[in-house]
């Protein structure tokens, strides 16, 4: 037991470095693990699909929407419950959601930082505060 | 489980009559139903109305702030839609040593032809570009790589590369229409968003002299057919054989 000392110090560095990403986080309070403080839309109570659909394929509808419109000039989308939206990004989606408060905050949360919508697409909010 | 020859004979034989009974069933339900009318629209340029209004710029204007179009100064990065350039330059070949110097020095406003067969589609390596059935040639910007072989392609001109990030060089954005972004290749698109609607393209509501006459040239009957049978108007070297579908009354 003469290394007793050593074998100590050893587990506490090891521990510390295994450690270091939860303690890091904590410090640097950028990440948590309650859920993202989302604006949610006040003009409407029901999206296109249920919450949970667009939760998970959210991405395969805006893909469809996107084909449709552009490829096919099908720009007419019948939802769900029989209701019918246009289809469009600008128009359907941010006609409700924020951008900055819904789409950036989940996906940065998320740590999905994939699509480039944004860098074609407007958002009217934004246009709207830039505007002289 | 064995299958006796009569058996797989029997099956063979119901088979055929099944496929058959549906081809028989489509045919005559595909007879019953109206055949839809054709589009191919097309645009009709009356360039003496053009010019009855000397430095208007109605058409250009509109397009651009319909389509988020930047305004570059720099003429190698310059993105068009539609724009003007000299008589002599927009109808090479149709030129004599007499034409009247004030018409061949005068302004001619210049769009993509969307052509019955264009060029810009068939090299186009991810069908970025393609050819609607209504004859209006698309882009899809998603999908475009930024080769520029359509821009090569294209015996006029029509198509422009965003060299830079467009949208500082758009004075104010219309949120309703994308802008494109750095590396994509853009042109007119004949207002498919406005003709969707049901709306003409925005140049042609734009122009005070009503020099752009826009329609389906597949009906006989319609605006520009009827211009075209009463006038003669010229197309864009037609010896291309591209088939332009915006004609000009010179």
């Amino acid at each position: 037991m003469r290394d007793r000392v050593w074998i100590l110090a050893g587990l506490a560095v090891f521990v510390a470095a295994l450690t270091f990403p939860a303690w890091y986080g904590l410090a640097h309070a950028k990440a948590s693990s309650s859920p993202p403080n989302l604006v949610l839309p006040v003009n409407q109570k029901e999206c296109v699909a249920p919450a949970g659909t667009m939760r998970a394929t959210h991405m395969q509808l805006l893909i469809q929407w996107r084909q449709d419109v552009t490829r096919r000039g099908d720009r007419r989308f019948v939802a769900y419950n029989g209701k019918v939206y246009e289809k469009s990004l600008t128009r359907t989606c941010l006609g409700c959601h924020n951008k900055a408060g819904f789409c950036d905050r989940c996906h940065q949360y998320s740590g999905v930082s994939g699509p480039h919508c944004w860098n074609c697409h407007n958002d009217p909010q934004a246009v709207a505060r830039s505007a002289p | 489980m064995r299958i006796t020859r009569k058996d797989f004979l029997r099956l063979s034989g119901f088979s055929l009559l099944a496929a058959g009974c549906k081809q028989a069933v489509r045919s005559v339900t595909s007879a019953a139903r109206p055949a839809s009318k054709p589009i191919r629209w097309g645009m009709v340029i009356d360039v003496k109305k053009c010019r009855e209004k000397e430095a208007c710029d109605a058409c250009i204007h509109a397009c651009s702030t319909a389509h988020n179009i930047p305004q570059i100064a720099n003429r190698a990065h310059e993105v068009k839609w539609i724009w003007t350039e000299p008589y002599a330059a927009v109808f090479p070949s149709t030129q004599t040593s007499y034409v009247p110097p004030s018409f061949a020095k005068g302004m001619v406003p210049l769009l993509c032809n969307h052509c019955d067969d264009p060029p810009c589609t068939r090299v186009c390596p991810t069908q970025a570009t393609w050819k609607r059935d209504d004859g209006t040639v698309m882009m899809d910007w998603h999908r475009c790589i930024g080769c520029r072989y359509c821009i090569a392609a294209c015996p006029y001109g029509s198509r422009s590369f965003n060299w830079e990030d467009p949208r500082p060089a758009i004075a104010s954005i219309n949120p309703d229409f994308p802008t494109r972004t750095k590396g994509v290749v853009e042109k007119c698109n004949f207002c498919e968003e406005r003709l969707a609607q049901g709306l003409k393209p925005a140049c042609v509501e734009a122009c005070p002299q009503h020099a752009f006459t826009f329609g389906n040239l597949a009906d006989p009957d319609s605006e520009p057919r009827q211009l075209l049978r009463e006038r003669f108007a010229v197309q864009r070297q037609p010896e291309l054989g591209t088939g332009p579908s915006v004609y000009y009354l010179v």
